[in-house]
């Protein structure tokens, strides 16, 4: 099963058991999704329950704010990632603040699934990977998968989460891993996390999940740089604990600690921009707690603090060797 | 080669200003626009064109002379009308009482609906309980309509231990589940199509629950307004959106906010039965709000409503109006006082006289004196004592994550 399954699985499987749950979005009824991730599921569960918005991403998230308030569950799909922008203010000043600026007597659980991440030559606005702007938002969970079986689990538990959900889906990783090779582009088939399970499968939010065992190096990634990274460490040649995030906010400090503290040495991967990149975060919370256990400096391997490009985003994205070079120097000190 | 330095052309495009200025007379033309004017279409069937008329004209029922008239009569019950009076007059005096708090530092801020009461008390009247009402910072008197305790209001303003929203927010920014009444947001015009979706809820679960909103003039110039009208037109929820538009947006007068028609016709282009009225007169306002009302339960979508009134007050008590307007220009405005006026009708009606106004003058005023003895008594602003500073980890999150929860231990509370 491919990523689209999975999340297509998970919405089947909420709108089927909960009443409350809602689908809606710029062509995710009829035509089910620019990306096909809700392809069937208005034919199945009508048009009142999963249809078609007007083209306003600011529309979309202050309808779902207030269906949230008045107690539905409303999951909505921003095309791309880079179009989030136009509801910011919704999503920043309106729906992660509703609970608490009302002392708790208003609460509105959306949960906002979004295509980012670059690799599908999509130049500036269809392959950014804005999380950082959203883990910087006191009242939000950001949520980023990175496969199949994962895509399932934790987009269930966004659902159900009571609190708003930013749900970030790696769109070059859709139909299958990328491994940083832009001419390689295999499918799920045959891949460990293709298994999904049947019916209601949940991943509880906040916790990363330990994709390679090693003990030289601790990786930390998230999204498609959680399959570019595996490719990085085999270049490598050195023992790397892989760990892919997959909840930023709130996230799993204590995994990657426990892991820190072990192997002495840590490289941070994502696509966005270095500078104020939730890499940052990582590299500063991990100082703090493993500074004495810490081998070498923290390293991170990010996009450039530049506009996405077009045609060299293969120089763009953090690239295998670029993630090899990083964890051998880790190993120099 | 080093660029010119461009020369500006004395009258390059319209900057468009107010109609006085400090110093300035004010002299509005008498309206055109009479009780009687304008038909009453039929809530259910009524198709947007049919309203183009009393987008461009104005829904009036009180004449000058206090006697009501036309379609649009509500034909309120004496009970009612004296229930809307009194409960204008308590909107009036709480305000001042809570400006005079507001010069000695009990409370950081506040917001008078001074000019403006009949809007939130007579359309929150015309509505029935269960139906949500999502304000703008000048719709607080909505909570006085469904019984709010004053002391529960004012223990928010002044931000005491008591203030039910934890003194994280500004006075006036009220949240009142057990009342509908929807947290206030300063980012404004957000609640216009959040609105839209608490309605298309309501309409989801096939509860008889109407929607109500409201954002100024100077704010339909927002995306969200025009969102909440697309969105309106598309989906067609019971949802009443209004704009109240009171002339000034803090010093920016209207004719920033638009270069068009009037604001109400704006709602006809999106196919929705879009309706001016009169902003100071009881009766249109309780009249119009019956009549949307009436259409969004009967499933026939939204209505828009341009409430036509003049801010009388300042913008806040952090804004002072002699900047940018003739002081008085208030006492020029054609629509009145919207007291004053549905207390003249109210005379006229033989159900209301002098002596008894005087009386429910001071019976209010004593009650919002011993409402605000009661919130200062449990702590404000100034003095505390204020909530545990514990409430600022709290609530972020339905529960409190370990970041949060580390940070609360650093500072000890």
């Amino acid at each position: 099963m491919n990523i689209i399954e999975a999340l297509k699985q998970s919405l089947d499987d909420l709108l089927s058991r909960d009443e409350r749950v809602i689908v809606f979005g710029e062509d995710v009824g009829y035509f089910g999704g620019v990306f096909r991730v809700t392809d069937g599921l208005q034919e199945e569960h009508g048009a009142h329950r999963v249809f078609d918005t007007p083209l306003a991403e600011g529309g979309i998230v202050s309808m779902a704010i207030g269906m949230g308030l008045n107690g539905l569950r409303p999951v909505v799909e921003i095309q791309f990632a880079d179009y989030i922008f136009p509801a910011y203010d919704q999503i920043v000043n309106e729906m992660a603040k509703f609970r608490h600026r009302s002392g708790g007597e208003f609460w509105t659980p959306v949960t906002i699934r979004s295509p980012a991440g670059g690799g599908i030559r999509g130049g500036h606005h269809h392959s950014q990977s804005p999380e950082s702007q959203f883990t910087h938002t006191p009242g939000l969970k950001v949520v980023y998968c990175s496969t199949p079986n994962n895509a399932k689990g934790l987009l269930t538990s966004s659902i159900e989460c009571d609190d708003p959900v930013i749900f970030f889906e790696p769109k070059r990783c859709y139909r299958g891993p990328f491994y940083g090779d832009p001419h390689d582009v295999p499918t799920w088939a045959g891949h460990p996390d293709a298994e999904v399970p049947e019916g209601t499968y949940r991943i509880p939010l906040g916790q990363a999940r330990t994709v390679l065992e090693g003990d030289e190096c601790t990786v930390i990634a998230w999204g498609a740089m959680v399959h570019v990274s595996q490719t990085g460490i085999e270049q490598s040649g050195v023992s790397c604990h892989l760990i892919d995030l997959q909840t930023l906010m709130p996230w799993d400090r204590d995994a990657l600690v426990t892991s820190v503290r072990r192997t002495g040495r840590c490289v941070i991967v994502h696509e966005a921009p270095k500078t104020s990149g939730y890499g940052a975060e990582m590299s500063a919370s991990i100082q703090e707690r493993c500074f004495w256990h810490l081998e070498a400096p923290v390293l991170r391997v990010t996009g450039w603090d530049t506009p996405f490009p077009h045609s060299t985003e293969w120089d763009y994205l953090p690239s295998p060797a670029r993630i090899a070079s990083a964890i051998r120097k880790t190993q120099e000190a | 080669m080093p660029e010119e330095t461009p020369v500006a052309t004395s009258e390059p495009y319209c900057i468009p200003t107010a109609p006085y200025r400090p110093g300035d007379e004010a002299s509005f033309e008498s309206w055109p626009w009479r009780p009687g004017d304008l038909n009453r279409p039929d809530p259910v069937d009524c198709d947007a064109a049919e309203t183009v008329h009393h987008a461009r004209g104005m829904v009036r029922v009180l004449g000058d002379d206090g006697v009501a008239a036309g379609a649009w009569d509500p034909k309120l019950s004496p009970e009612n009308v004296i229930t809307g009076l009194e409960l204008m007059l308590r909107l009036r005096i709480f305000d001042d009482r809570m400006m005079k708090l507001q010069r000695t530092g009990k409370l950081s801020f506040y917001i008078r609906s001074f000019g403006e009461e009949a809007i939130a008390i007579a359309q929150t009247m015309a509505l029935q309980p269960q139906d949500w009402v999502f304000p703008s910072y000048r719709q607080p008197g909505a909570q006085l309509v469904r019984g709010r305790d004053m002391v529960s209001m004012i223990n928010h303003c002044i931000g005491n231990e008591m203030d039910n929203v934890k003194g994280r927010q500004m006075p006036v920014h009220y949240t009142w589940r057990e009342g509908r009444f929807i947290s206030i947001s300063s980012p404004v015009g957000t609640q216009f199509n959040q609105a839209v979706g608490v309605a298309m809820a309501s309409a989801y679960k096939g509860d008889d629950e109407v929607t109500i909103t409201w954002l100024g003039e100077g704010t339909s110039a927002q995306g969200d307004y025009h969102y909440g009208l697309n969105f309106a037109s598309v989906y067609k929820p019971p949802v009443i959106l209004n704009v109240v538009n009171n002339q000034y947006a803090i010093s920016t007068h209207r004719n920033l906010a638009t270069g068009g028609s009037t604001f109400a016709e704006r709602g006809i282009s999106y196919g929705i039965p879009s309706f001016r009225v009169d902003g100071n007169d009881f009766l249109a306002l309780f009249a119009i709000t019956r009549w949307a009302r009436e259409r969004a339960a009967a499933g026939a979508g939204a209505t828009h409503i341009e409430i036509y009134t003049y801010r009388s007050g300042a913008h806040s008590s952090s804004d002072d109006p002699s900047r940018y307007r003739p002081v008085e220009e208030h006492l020029a405005w054609p629509g009145g006082d919207p007291v004053e006026r549905l207390a003249a009708h109210a005379i006229a009606s033989g159900i209301w006289d002098e002596r008894k106004h005087a009386e429910a003058v001071q019976r209010i005023d004593e009650e919002v004196v011993a409402a605000y003895k009661e919130a200062t008594s449990y702590g404000d602003l100034a003095n505390g004592p204020w909530p545990s500073a514990s409430t600022m980890f709290t609530e972020v999150y339905s529960e409190v994550p370990w970041h949060i929860q580390e940070q609360r231990e650093e500072l000890g509370v």
